[in-house]
């Protein structure tokens, strides 16, 4: 099968929402005014581990325009995870919405609610606290020893598989056909390390309660997870799920930091004062107070053969996993589940993983999660064994990645927070990806005329191989309903959260596909719980796959109805109808457009709505491919790498929508680029971070930008819509290891930490010399 | 119209008089109030609050012709000034060439970033019609973007610069 005879599917179709989101159209949860509005500050904690003693906030209280305060006292203690996933999730219960105990720079201590943004602020810094200041841990490894401070020493967190040495979650396995290394020709081993990188959505966390004329809470919020919104607020504050609303308006980027639920606290607020509260987080706050990716060590041993056979493999992560556990357990699972079975090992596997609690920022989901700290260790090790053995770096590529029809035992070992899924790969065009690649970043002309270089400057490239997954197989759900209009047009209802992927758009283009119409004929409503069928919602690479088939499905459902209305209008059988150009076309050319079907349905003839459902959930995650290359440049005085050009070929199956499927590439290799040259949060001796804002946490801008060229190579994925996979995260994977071998190619050095600073380059050089 | 024009209207809120978008308006700004919140708070919702802190350049406004940031800007410097917000270049039924390539070229992904950038952009073709790659990334410099790699952005620039230089003629 392949989308040549496909009509929209496979099609730039312009993205449903982005005139409006181009003309400043009020989109945002912020873009609508509420009369009466309360603006919520919160107190963060000045400490990284302590005991609130005492608090009083009787002042605070008392300055005017104040409505509400809050700290622990005022709330119900309900352990739960601020982890956006599936119930029940694999996270530990271990945060409180308030708590007695404070466990980073950053941590919530209080939260007001004031008529006026100046007065919460004023009421903020009124609220006395009086701490008992605990000795506190940094890093993962002072953290796991015996005797170390304990973060979660209260008794009522759950699933927390070891509180006395902070671990919040491990995971081993081992595949054992021998004994280890022995068929080795040669052994590596080494350590990679990733930094606190934050997902720097432009727009900040943002939310805001209100009631409904029925009372019920409304929660207007920037979430990624509309369902998880509605399931764990109505857990921490103790309400029935029915008393909920969750609406997703368009959302300013997620990245994964909005697959948080924080919205516990805001609607604590706004059911405190019975007003609509909102709350916005400062670029400082989100910096502080949100989510970041899970630094991470990540040791790997690895044995090959002189023929290129690998032989064994181990991979050890220790993730720092912040003050809580979110996504602690699938995060580090990922990391290994994503990227090990990448390359064939012959004989051995093993893979040991730790999520350690620190005084240190919160990480959580962020795209890659945890394959790109995986891969960072993974792909650097490959260019090791092969420049060991002399192949060609992408030769030995080659020669070990997973083919069609393979398997690997990590697939079944590993899924995320328990055992994972047999599957086979079930389509790649990795090897096509891998020659696009080479053609276009010139591999061969380019790997002679670095061989010999002089002066201060050298060039290196790089390669880099890939994959990632499509949603959490025999986890997520999602489903859509559909139901049609006097004109032919339909509601295309689904709780798949666009998080300005254009998810929507792609949605709308699956529909229609399977309608014969054009997409302008539907009208999408995304993420209102109260309005939108459930969608465990945008994160895992799981949209287009999951959502797409439910959204697939509900569209043949009601491609049925239609036909069996059209067969009675044009006295044909149903057999002999399909639809197509927005009619119900019969073979001998008669034809009826879908406005009468959709009248005679509605007015005239055995009246009832043409609407459907369906739900899909999957047995496998087709994992995308793709293969980067980079070209670089490295000033050995200075230590500063330059990259050149960087070229990204990737497989996502059909991509629904290349245009927006670049898109998502580019934008997924630009950050991975950020995290490679620039990105890293630092930190004071007792864990506040320094470098809070955009001026010092540098992300890259237009001109900071090299040459990014995406190519979509496409295959057909059987399981998927239309042969769709997954592609809006794999990109972000790339640049580290890809940059890192370019630099080894230019200059013989390694570098194991990111980011690649200056500093560090020429540090790593040093050790050459 | 100059500063000292400004009468307090009701206790810590000044009136001032600009042009938003070619209307005149008279606008009640509060006491050290920016001009990103004076907007937002009078409706023009299309101007962004990233950072409020001039890195990211979501709020981005033309003040006379020249884009500021509307986080760093007192909303009383615009009094008697001319100000263009993303809602004065053009509507959803009747777009800017720039909004148009923008959309067309899929530029446009959360759309956070985007009036601002489109304002910069407007900045930069206003005074060069045939602006090169670098002179059009260096002009969106100080608009931050995350979703899009800013790829499709420069070709959107590209092509608006054309579709205004056709229109010109």
């Amino acid at each position: 099968m392949d989308a040549k005879n496909l009509k929209v599917v496979n099609q730039p179709v312009i993205k449903m929402d982005a005139m409006g989101l181009a003309c400043g159209e009020p989109a945002f949860t912020d873009d609508m005014d509420f009369k009466g509005l309360l603006y919520a500050k919160l107190l963060w904690s000045p400490h990284a581990h302590a005991r609130i003693k005492k608090i009083d906030t009787s002042a605070a209280l008392k300055v005017p325009g104040v409505k509400a305060v809050l700290t622990y006292k005022d709330l119900p203690r309900v352990p739960h995870t601020t982890a956006g996933q599936g119930y029940p999730e694999p996270s530990p219960y271990d945060t409180y919405t308030l708590d007695n105990k404070v466990r980073y720079v950053g941590d919530r201590v209080a939260a007001v609610a004031a008529e006026t943004m100046e007065a919460a602020q004023e009421a903020v810094s009124k609220i006395k606290v009086d701490y008992e200041i605990l000795p506190a841990v940094l890093d993962t490894a002072s953290a796991m020893k015996d005797g170390a401070p304990v973060i979660h020493d209260e008794a009522d967190s759950k699933n927390i598989p070891d509180a006395k040495h902070n671990i919040a979650a491990k995971f081993d396995f081992e595949v054992k056909n021998g004994e280890w290394f022995k068929e080795a020709d040669h052994v590596f081993e080494h350590s990679w390390s990733i930094p606190y990188l934050q997902h720097c959505a432009i727009e900040p966390h943002i939310s805001i309660a209100y009631f409904d004329n029925f009372g019920r809470l409304v929660l207007r919020t920037s979430t990624q997870v509309p369902f998880h919104v509605r399931r764990i607020v109505a857990q921490a504050l103790k309400l029935p799920v029915k008393n909920i609303r969750v609406i997703k308006p368009r959302i300013g980027g997620g990245f994964g930091s909005k697959q948080e639920v924080l919205e516990d606290i805001v609607a604590a607020l706004a059911l405190k004062t019975g007003k609509p509260v909102k709350l916005e987080y400062t670029r400082k706050e989100t910096f502080i107070s949100s989510r970041t990716r899970h630094p991470a060590i990540c040791r790997m041993k690895a044995g090959v053969k002189n023929d290129g056979t690998i032989t064994d493999a181990e991979m050890e992560i220790t993730l720092n996993t912040g003050a809580y556990g979110s996504h602690a357990l699938t995060v580090m699972m990922c990391a290994g589940s994503h990227t090990i079975p990448m390359y064939r090992v012959k004989n051995n596997i093993k893979f040991i993983g730790r999520s350690v609690y620190t005084n240190m920022p919160v990480a959580g989901a962020y795209r890659g999660y945890g394959a790109t700290q995986g891969f960072f260790a993974w792909e650097c090790l490959m260019d090791m064994m092969a420049a060991k053995i002399g192949m060609d770096p992408v030769e030995f590529r080659k020669m070990n990645y997973i083919k069609l029809g393979e398997g690997s035992p990590v697939f079944k070992a590993m899924g995320e927070g328990r055992e994972g899924v047999e599957q086979v790969i079930t389509s790649t065009g990795l090897f096509e990806a891998i020659e696009k690649g080479l053609a276009e970043i010139k591999w061969n002309e380019k790997k002679d005329k670095y061989r010999h270089q002089e002066g201060p400057i050298r060039r290196g490239i790089g390669a880099a191989c890939m994959m990632q997954g499509s949603g959490i197989p025999e986890v997520d759900m999602a489903s859509a309903t559909m139901k049609m209009n006097e004109d032919g047009s339909f509601n295309l209802l689904v709780g798949a959260a666009d998080l300005g992927t254009g998810s929507d758009t792609v949605l709308a283009q699956i529909a229609a596909e399977v309608l014969g119409i054009k997409t302008d004929d539907i009208i999408v409503t995304s993420s209102d719980t109260d309005i939108t069928p459930f969608d465990v919602g945008a994160y895992a690479s799981s949209t287009t796959f999951i959502s797409g088939n439910a959204v697939k499905k509900t569209a043949e459902k009601v491609r049925e109805m239609i036909l069996e209305v059209g067969a009675k209008i044009l006295d044909q059988k149903k057999e002999q109808l399909h639809l197509e150009g927005g009619k119900v076309v019969a073979r001998d050319g008669s034809s009826c457009s879908l406005s009468e079907v959709a009248n005679t349905s509605l007015y005239y003839y055995n009246q009832h709505q043409i609407v459907a459902s369906a739900s899909h959930f999957a047995h496998t995650s087709p994992p995308p491919f793709q293969a980067n290359f980079a070209d670089i440049e490295v000033d050995t005085e200075t230590g500063v790498v330059k990259i050149l050009d960087y070229v990204s070929c990737v497989d996502c199956g059909t991509a629904i929508n290349p245009v927006l499927a670049q898109g998502q590439n580019d934008g997924a290799v630009l950050n991975g680029i950020s995290h490679t040259l620039s990105e890293e949060m630092e930190f004071s001796s007792n864990g506040t971070p320094l470098n809070a804002s955009f001026r010092r946490y540098k992300i890259f801008s237009a001109a900071d930008t090299p040459p990014i060229r995406t190519f979509i190579m496409p295959t057909w994925e059987p399981n998927g819509p239309y042969g769709a996979k997954s592609v809006s995260e794999i990109g972000i994977n790339g640049p580290l290891p890809a940059v890192a071998n370019a630099i080894y190619n230019a200059t013989g050095a390694w570098l194991f930490d990111a980011p690649f600073t200056p500093d560090k380059v020429l540090a790593a050089l040093k050790k050459v010399k | 119209m100059k500063k000292n024009d400004m009468i307090e209207t009701v206790k810590g809120f000044f009136n001032i008089e600009l042009r938003v978008n070619g209307e005149k308006k008279e606008l009640a700004v509060k006491n050290g109030e920016f001009l990103l919140d004076a907007l937002r708070r009078h409706g023009w919702k299309g101007t962004k609050k990233g950072c409020d802190t001039g890195d990211c350049g979501s709020c981005t406004v033309l003040l006379n012709g020249k884009p500021v940031l509307g986080c760093l800007v007192p909303a009383v410097t615009a009094h008697g000034g001319e100000l263009t917000t993303i809602e004065g270049l053009g509507s959803v039924r009747d777009p800017h060439p720039l909004q148009e390539a923008f959309v067309e070229a899929g530029a446009v992904q959360c759309g956070f970033c985007i009036p601002g950038m489109i304002l910069s952009s407007k900045h930069l073709l206003d005074s060069n019609k045939n602006p090169t790659e670098a002179e059009i990334r260096k002009a969106l410099d100080g608009n931050l973007c995350r979703c899009t790699g800013y790829v499709k952005q420069v070709e959107a620039v590209k092509d608006a610069a054309k579709r205004l230089r056709t229109k010109g003629k």
